[in-house]
């Protein structure tokens, strides 16, 4: 073609690259004078209660901060979100799933259980968990109209704890089904007809192809609520189960007649576990984006890093190996 | 000509006035088709003309509304006792589609196994095979269509060529007795296609019966025994496929020939 063009480039050697552009970078005074503001503003309220607002009594906080009824609190509250929220996570895969089987009657019990437990309040629900021994004063196994094999009063059998973990679970497992089912519906169909044709069966197809594929799009709302069920767990009151941090907290300035520095004792545990929590679901979704970058996701498949086609450029040397969240 | 690869043996596809609608819409009104073992046999035709549906109805991804699909003597989707037709369970179904490979135009690999881990999948789930087993099957097969060194890349990292290349050596790991082919080159990139259709034709050397449809005339001219032109949910001709092509009997034929050769 036009050899006047390629003349110009007469020298392609490998050091000789186009020079980068040298300007000078676009600048933003409105920008760094609210950031000024914003600092001002943030640094004056700071100063301000930590100089001149008594109620706060940050000598208190500090007191209760590791108080050894409060951090037992602590312990009593992530026990209460982790159980709720693994018993929510299978019940909710499983009520997913039934409300996409071809199967009508599965579908219509999951409809049915989603219809009670998002459309009454969790608060309600949890009362009525409170109330299970006075309803159903006795829990007994076996065939109906024989004997039983074995009775319990339901009050020994089940203690409040268990039965807050209960409430949360079945009204969680509501809220993660539709979440699992956007995650099922999110991929793409050509998956389920590939894994078919390869003679695999629904529950295969579900459980080898979908499901792991699915995690993606669930993770990120998952992570949002365990971290609501966290702070959920403080209604737990209603069953009563009095042990756990907002209670305990509220509990202890009763007799202290101090409430402040109590909540603020409160809010920083609840941010410190949410901290936790929000790290864990960095690294879950880094594990889960396997496969859809050109380049290995690092430390969580150890296997495939060597021999992985692009791995000269390590996970480490990677620079938006984090673009998760 | 079609009988050229015709065997004493039974054929292994029989296809009778076969029907298909989608709601009110009737996308096939009566395919009737035979297929002999080892036989390669390309399905042309414009789009929407029902050719994708009618390979879907091969390995009952598709439910038929009329006629019957019989391959390598089993009925495909239901069992027959006296003159009563029972429908399959979905374990009989599936039991059917593992004979029975298919290449679809957008790949569908697994995007979350890395490429071994899509080919030995199946084998190991369905066929219960050992993963050692089943892994030095793969191998051979990732050999056979020039991706060896890919067997621990994630599907994402290859190119539509050899993303297709190992879709096809996933259906080969079931060992099925007939591959279908939809599209198979249709979503690639035009300096990716014949890698593709080389691994194919090799495999229609090896003697695979293959349904392939197609918009690559070429490759229906050298590989296949048999070509099909669908138009309306019918066969409007089919005989030799260069016959076919540089002689086509009908008026829809010619029109459409004319647009794509």
């Amino acid at each position: 073609m036009s050899t006047t063009r390629s003349a110009r480039h007469e020298v392609p050697g490998a050091a000789d690259q186009p020079e980068p552009i040298k300007a000078i970078p676009l600048r933003h005074p409105i920008r760094n004078i609210f950031a000024v503001i914003i600092i001002l503003v943030v640094a004056a309220f700071i100063w301000d209660a930590a100089t001149n607002r008594p109620t706060y009594d940050w000598p208190a906080v500090g007191k209760y901060l590791f108080d050894q009824r409060v951090s037992a609190a602590a312990l009593v509250t992530i026990e209460l979100t982790v159980l709720a929220m693994v018993g929510a996570i299978l019940l909710g895969t499983l009520i997913a799933v039934m409300r996409l089987s071809p199967n009508p009657v599965l579908k219509g019990v999951a409809w049915v259980y989603l219809w009670i437990f998002r459309g009454t309040p969790v608060y309600v629900q949890l009362v009525f968990w409170g109330l299970l021994a006075t309803i159903y004063k006795t829990i007994t196994v076996g065939v109906p109209f024989t004997e039983p094999w074995a009775t319990w009063t339901t009050q020994d059998a089940i203690s409040v704890f268990w039965l807050a973990v209960i409430g949360l679970a079945l009204n969680e497992a509501a809220y993660m089904a539709e979440i699992v089912r956007a995650g099922i519906l999110s991929v793409d169909p050509g998956q389920t007809e590939a894994s078919t044709a390869l003679g695999m069966s629904w529950a295969q197809s579900m459980i080898r192809i979908i499901l792991p594929q699915s995690m993606r799009v669930i993770i990120p709302p998952t992570g949002n609520e365990v971290i609501s069920m966290l702070k959920t767990t403080s209604l737990v009151t209603a069953v009563p189960l009095s042990t756990e941090l907002y209670t305990r907290t509220r509990d202890i300035s009763a007799e202290t007649f101090n409430p402040i520095p109590l909540l603020i004792v409160a809010s920083i545990w609840y941010l410190f576990f949410t901290s936790i929590l929000m790290t864990g679901q960095f690294f879950l979704e880094r594990r889960f984006a396997r496969g859809t970058r050109f380049v290995d996701v690092g430390p969580g498949t150890p296997t495939d890093v060597p021999t992985a086609p692009v791995a000269s450029s390590t996970p480490a040397a990677h620079p938006n190996k984090g673009d998760g969240s | 000509m079609t009988d050229s690869a015709a065997s004493a043996t039974k054929p292994m596809v029989v296809a009778e006035r076969v029907v298909k609608s989608f709601g009110s819409h009737t996308v096939l009104r009566d395919i009737s088709l035979t297929v002999n073992r080892g036989e390669v046999v390309c399905v042309i035709g414009p789009s929407g003309s029902g050719k994708s549906t009618f390979l879907r109805c091969i390995n009952h991804l598709e439910k038929l509304d009329g006629g019957r699909i019989v391959v390598d003597d089993s009925l495909i989707g239901y069992r027959q006792r006296g003159d009563k037709i029972y429908e399959l369970k979905p374990k009989e179904a599936a039991e059917q589609r593992k004979d029975i490979g298919m290449v679809f135009q957008r790949f569908n690999l697994f995007p979350h196994l890395t490429v071994l881990e899509n080919i030995i999948e199946a084998p190991t789930q369905v066929k219960r095979q050992s993963k050692d087993a089943a892994t030095a099957r793969a191998m051979e097969l990732l050999a056979r269509v020039g991706l060896a060194e890919k067997a621990k890349a994630y599907p994402a990292s290859l190119s539509g060529g050899q993303q297709q290349r190992v879709a096809i050596a996933r259906a080969l790991a079931m060992d099925p007795k007939l591959m279908l082919f939809d599209e198979p080159t249709s979503a690639l990139d035009p300096e990716l296609v014949g890698e593709v259709l080389d691994v194919m034709k090799q495999l229609a050397k090896d003697g695979m019966t293959m349904i392939v449809v197609t918009h690559e005339m070429g490759f229906a001219r050298e590989v296949a025994d048999s070509l099909i032109f669908m138009d309306g949910g019918v066969v409007v001709e089919s005989g030799d496929p260069r016959e076919v092509l540089s002689n086509p009997q009908h008026d829809r034929t010619k029109a459409f020939l004319s647009k794509v050769l």
